[in-house]
């Protein structure tokens, strides 16, 4: 399931969802994503722009490739967009299996892969300026160490 | 063809989305960013560098080499820093 929203989520809430009325879940694995203010300039906030259309595009590919390469029952990623504080989620990633390999494995997958391939950008406000934030070579790796 | 910029794009084009016809010789996303570029100061510092620039044609990710035709949709903007 993807969501993307501008709505602040409940991660309790959408990690019980998941596995509600359901007794063939074992493991739930998740990744929640923070907007952290950081570094000298403390960063007030972060609004995120995304492109309407290749986005739910992208995410479904990403979900559909993960259900490929593992045995899940159920995915979730929740993205938001538009302006949040310090400390908000930005992100809540959650897989679920019959056992705890293919969850947290899948998880760590959805979230290096969303990391380079969902169309995102972040802008950053601190008290003097906006900036947009750059990719991070870091990702990039992330996401190769995936690749088959 | 809809052209769509995003992110530090939209602001040095001062453009959202703009509605294009190219000319025939323009069949690949590189050549489209030339002619986007092509006598308009904020494009062309926008499109500048093809090596930092990312582009996607009908909301796949795209190469320079790509072709591009009309009824298309193209989007320019930087790598994501999504998640």
């Amino acid at each position: 399931m993807i969501k993307i929203q501008q709505e602040m989520f409940d991660i309790g809430a959408e990690l019980a969802a998941l596995s509600a009325g359901r007794t063939d879940i074992g493991a739930i694995a998740s990744f929640v994503g923070l907007v952290r203010a950081h570094g000298d300039e403390p960063i007030t906030a972060m609004t995120l722009e995304h492109y309407p259309g290749m986005t739910e595009k992208k995410l479904g590919e990403i979900e559909a490739e993960a259900r490929a390469r593992w045995p899940l029952q159920a995915t979730l990623i929740v993205h938001r967009y538009g302006r949040m504080l310090p400390g908000e989620p930005i992100v809540l990633v959650a897989t679920a299996s019959a056992h705890r390999a293919a969850a947290l494995e899948s998880c760590a997958f959805l979230i290096d892969w969303l990391k380079t391939q969902a169309p995102f950008w972040k802008l950053e406000e601190t008290a003097a300026a906006s900036r947009w934030v750059e990719a991070r070579g870091a990702d990039d790796e992330a996401a190769a160490r995936w690749r088959r | 063809m809809r052209i769509l910029y995003f992110a530090w794009l939209r602001a040095k084009t001062g453009t959202a989305s703009e509605e294009v016809s190219p000319p025939p010789e323009v069949t690949t996303v590189g050549a489209l960013m030339e002619w986007l570029a092509a006598g308009r100061p904020g494009f062309a510092e926008a499109l500048a560098a093809p090596g930092v620039v990312r582009a996607a044609v009908n909301r796949d990710y795209a190469q320079p080499a790509d072709p591009v035709r009309e009824g298309d949709e193209v989007a320019f903007f930087p790598p994501v820093t999504g998640g």
